[in-house]
């Protein structure tokens, strides 16, 4: 039957699934996608894009609180809790809308359940527990030549502090507070904890991030991270690193944390609320991965460079197919694959040069090597920096808190790697990575017109400054 | 009016060269005759003085640029007064100012040709002449990241011979590292001839049509069983040219015997006589290979008609007789040239040949001493070798290939006696020298080797 036989099949329909499935489509592919729970997976519904709009509703409502520093009044600002939820919830429906809407599109059959590959090219999709959408496919078996795997991850849970969705949440949960906490203890500081951190403090929450590892954002350049660190601290942020959770108490309303701060000392600290944001984990159970012998390592599917599994015909990307776990690394990862298996000899996805971006205030962005990965590299590097005090358009905006750092081999002139905190740098960084992808060495860059007045004009001063040449400095 | 500083020419026949190093950086100061930069052609490093005084406002060839046109602008110099930054800037713009004009600082033939030769613009500092210009493959233009272009740079390969694998054909710095490898690397085919150029050889010099590809070769061994070292200039211009010799010169060979006894009791009491200095060293210490190539120039003078070079139109009957040394070096070797060596005593031509061997290996030697010759001394008697058949190195006519000495059992007069002989083989180019001239010639050279008191005569 022709509504059970595919060419492609892919499972999960986050940014990296949905993505393959137009591009396999584009290609000509007879082409299927398995959700269990809502098209456009955790980042439409539960991550990247929710959060955004919560960040956005604390960015205007900062704003109007220090409106006076533009010569504006706003006297007696507050917000609606519950409206600034729905407008979240309203965001992510219109996209996972549009997910639908592409897929009819692109005449991609909608398969609703719960995949398990029963063996080469078929699986078979159970009842999923939410209710399916108008037009798709239900239960059965299916089978495809092609078989993606794109279940993507779920947060790590670490023992004592498991997540019980009312006291101890993971991002589900602080994506939809029925109210604000007045306290809130965030464990973890990478991208998930620090902009949840950013949103409930700018909100006007007392919050304590707690971190492991010696620094904040722990996969950022340490100097950046240090800039980062005492502009959260300067808001109000309590920053603990080197430091560990131990104990969580919880009472009807609170919970009481202890935290060793790694110096030796202990301290307890009782708040509302405990986010729990210690990292994700690939979804790879449940999946019939065992039966099909498909190798795993720490929770993740090992593929190749273009996807392939060491099963024939089975394939995996994204979250599940290993770190970074970034929705712009899966959909890239899953075009890649799909255009391997059509024959088109993509080259495999270069993870070096793959962006990475938080939003709490101020931004962080960043791609390539930080300064201290080049130095164990033993490569010989020349480093350029300019902050945003150096800058008109930054001064103007009121934003002049920032930083921009770049690295050069020293050699060859490659730019290895580019770092920057301050305001809209995650819109900035592209340009950087183009220019890594292209391959231009300090010359072009130098050579490249950057229009004033605006902030790329810092990623210029910044590569001049790596060569002795700073201007506005 | 700043000055540029031009590519200078370092032989009258010199069309371009590598910038192999920069002695000054910009911002320091020059004065007459300071060492600036390294120059480099296919076979020897010359120094660039300058002939100006001020300061080095930019540097326009990068260090390490191959295939620089000779009186193409390499730097800017700042005269006393000016302002260096503004000198620096200016440079950006193409040079309207004529060649003959900036004094280029090396040959007194540059001069010349600087008048007739209009500087080739300077595009900008971002792209570093003839180095951001690789040669295409036939269709134009070829494109390649700039970082591959750098990394290309520095490993000595040709961008246009690496095969791209960016978008378009794009040459990235990937295929860079795997040329490196010797994956996806072109024959050198257009980039070695043009590299030929400086040597004398005939122009078109192309590699044997029926060689099998490199990546046919390659298939023969399984991969990562071997090394892949690419090859570098002087590597290409030996086999260049001894295909030439061998594809384009046909010939023979003629072996004889030379007792050396008297040879050798003359250098031990040659070298016993010399004077020594007050660290007690010789004046001089002569070897076997400085008779020989005394002897060499001698049968020259001698047989004159074997003095001589082939070329279509007419034969060149060379005046003096010079002869070129094979001297091993890392990496190759070169042929230095011992002028009018039928003229000069022996401890002058030992002394010359310690100095081309010191310098030749630091690369150090310049065309002119290397270029012309009539014939040549290969002698790997200290290696052992009985005897050998050299390649003839174009232009030569001749090349004399030297073995070993050893002590012999020879009848003489009826007894068996101990003597020390030595065989050598005249290699002769059969266009030029016929084989009863190439044996009278031999028999010329062996009388000098084996009666070396003719040679003082």
């Amino acid at each position: 039957m022709s509504d059970t036989s595919f060419d492609v099949i892919i499972i999960g329909s986050g940014p990296g699934g949905y993505v393959t499935a137009i591009r396999s489509a584009q290609l000509g592919f007879k082409t299927a996608i398995v959700e269990k729970s809502h098209l456009g997976g955790i980042c439409l519904n539960w991550g990247c894009i929710p959060t955004k709009a919560l960040l956005r509703s604390a960015e205007i409502y900062h704003y109007l609180q220090h409106a006076d520093v533009y010569g504006l009044k706003a006297d007696n600002v507050t917000f609606d809790p519950a409206a600034v939820v729905k407008r979240s919830r309203g965001v992510s429906k219109r996209l996972a809308d549009g997910v639908g809407f592409l897929m009819k599109k692109n005449k991609v059959s909608v398969i609703w359940g719960a995949a398990t590959l029963e063996g080469q090219g078929k699986i078979t999709v159970a009842a999923a527990k939410t209710e399916a959408p108008k037009g798709t496919l239900g239960p059965g078996s299916y089978q495809a030549k092609h078989i993606i795997v794109a279940t993507g991850a779920r947060p790590r849970v670490l023992p004592g502090l498991e997540p019980d969705g009312k006291l101890v949440w993971t991002y589900f949960e602080a994506m939809v507070p029925e109210k604000m906490p007045k306290s809130l203890l965030v464990v973890g500081s990478g991208a998930i904890g620090i902009e949840f951190a950013s949103f409930y403090r700018t909100m006007g929450a007392d919050v304590t991030v707690v971190e492991v590892l010696p620094q904040i954002l722990p996969v950022e350049d340490a100097e950046i991270a240090a800039f980062a660190r005492k502009q959260l601290e300067k808001q109000g942020l309590k920053i603990f690193t080197g430091a560990k959770v131990t104990k969580l108490d919880k009472q009807a309303d609170s919970v009481t944390a202890t935290i060793d701060d790694g110096k030796g000392g202990t301290q307890t600290l009782t708040v509302d609320r405990v986010i729990s944001a210690v990292g994700v984990v690939g979804n790879v159970e449940n999946l019939g991965l065992e039966k099909l012998g498909v190798k795993t390592d720490r929770g993740c599917i090992v593929i190749d460079g273009l996807g392939k599994t060491n099963v024939p015909g089975l394939y995996a990307i994204g979250d599940v197919a290993g770190p970074p776990m970034l929705a712009h690394k899966a959909e890239h990862e899953g075009v890649v694959c799909i255009e391997a298996i059509k024959g088109l000899h993509p080259h495999p996805l270069d993870k070096a040069k793959i962006p990475g971006c938080t939003y709490c205030t101020p931004q962080i962005a960043s791609v390539g090597l930080t300064e201290a990965k080049a130095k164990e590299q033993g490569l010989d590097i020349r480093v350029g920096k300019f902050p945003f005090a150096g800058n008109g358009k930054a001064i103007a905006l009121g934003e002049d808190q920032g930083l921009i750092k770049v690295i050069f081999d020293k050699k060859t002139g490659q730019l290895l790697g580019a770092h920057m905190v301050g305001a809209e740098v995650t819109e900035l960084i592209q340009g950087y990575v183009v220019a890594m992808t292209l391959e231009t060495t300090e010359d072009e860059l130098m050579h490249t017109v950057f229009p004033h007045p605006t902030l790329s004009e810092m990623m210029k001063e910044a590569v001049l400054d790596a060569y002795g040449r700073v201007l506005n400095m | 009016m700043p000055i540029n500083i031009l590519m200078p020419a370092l032989s009258p026949t010199m069309e371009k060269g590598n910038l192999a190093k920069w002695l000054k950086k910009e911002g320091d100061t020059v004065k007459s005759g300071d060492i600036i930069a390294e120059i480099e052609t296919d076979k020897a490093t010359m120094e660039y003085e300058a002939v100006d005084e001020g300061t080095i406002a930019r540097i326009l060839v990068p260090a390490g640029t191959a295939d620089v046109a000779v009186n193409a602008p390499i730097a800017v110099l700042a005269v006393e007064g000016e302002v260096v930054t503004a000198v620096a800037d200016a440079a950006v713009k193409p040079s309207s100012k004529p060649a003959g004009e900036a004094k280029p600082a090396a040959a007194p033939a540059a001069a010349g040709q600087g008048a007739a030769l209009a500087p080739a613009p300077v595009p900008s500092p971002s792209a570093p002449p003839a180095a951001a210009a690789p040669r295409s493959n036939g269709d134009g233009r070829q494109f390649a990241s700039p970082l591959a272009r750098r990394l290309a740079k520095e490993a000595g390969i040709d961008v246009g011979r690496i095969e791209g694998s960016g978008p378009h054909g794009r040459v990235v710095a990937r295929d860079v590292e795997a040329a490196q490898q010797g994956k996806g690397l072109r024959p050198a085919g257009a980039a070695a001839a043009s590299a030929g150029k400086a040597a004398p050889a005939p122009s078109a010099a192309p590699m044997p049509a029926l060689a099998p590809s490199d990546e046919a070769v390659k298939a023969l061994y399984p991969e990562g069983s071997y090394d892949f070292v690419p090859h570098d200039q002087m590597r290409r211009i030996i086999a260049q040219r001894l295909v030439v010799a061998k594809q384009t010169i046909p010939h023979f060979y003629l072996t004889v015997t030379c007792t050396i006894d008297g040879l050798l009791a003359a250098r031990e009491a040659v070298n016993a006589a010399a004077p020594k200095d007050k660290d007690g060293k010789p004046a001089w210490k002569l070897s076997v290979n400085d008779f020989v190539i005394k002897a060499l120039a001698m049968g020259l003078k001698t047989v004159p008609d074997a003095n001589v070079t082939w070329t279509e139109a007419g034969m060149l009957k060379h005046k003096a007789a010079d002869v070129a040394v094979a001297v091993a070096i890392p990496g190759g070797l070169i042929t230095p040239v011992v002028r009018n060596a039928d003229a000069k005593s022996l401890s002058a031509i030992s002394a010359e040949m310690k100095d081309f061997a010191t310098r030749a290996r630091a690369r150090r030697l310049k065309p002119e001493e290397y270029q012309g010759g009539a014939t040549a001394v290969s002698n790997l008697g200290m290696y052992g070798i009985e005897e050998f058949a050299a390649v003839i190195n174009p232009p030569h006519a001749t090349i004399l290939a030297v073995g070993t000495a050893a002590q012999v059992p020879v009848v003489q007069n009826g007894k068996i006696e101990i003597a020390t002989q030595m065989k050598i083989t005249l290699s002769t180019d059969h266009r030029a020298v016929d084989g009863a001239l190439g044996a009278e010639f031999l028999g010329a050279v062996k009388r000098f080797i084996e009666n070396p008191v003719m040679m003082v005569v």
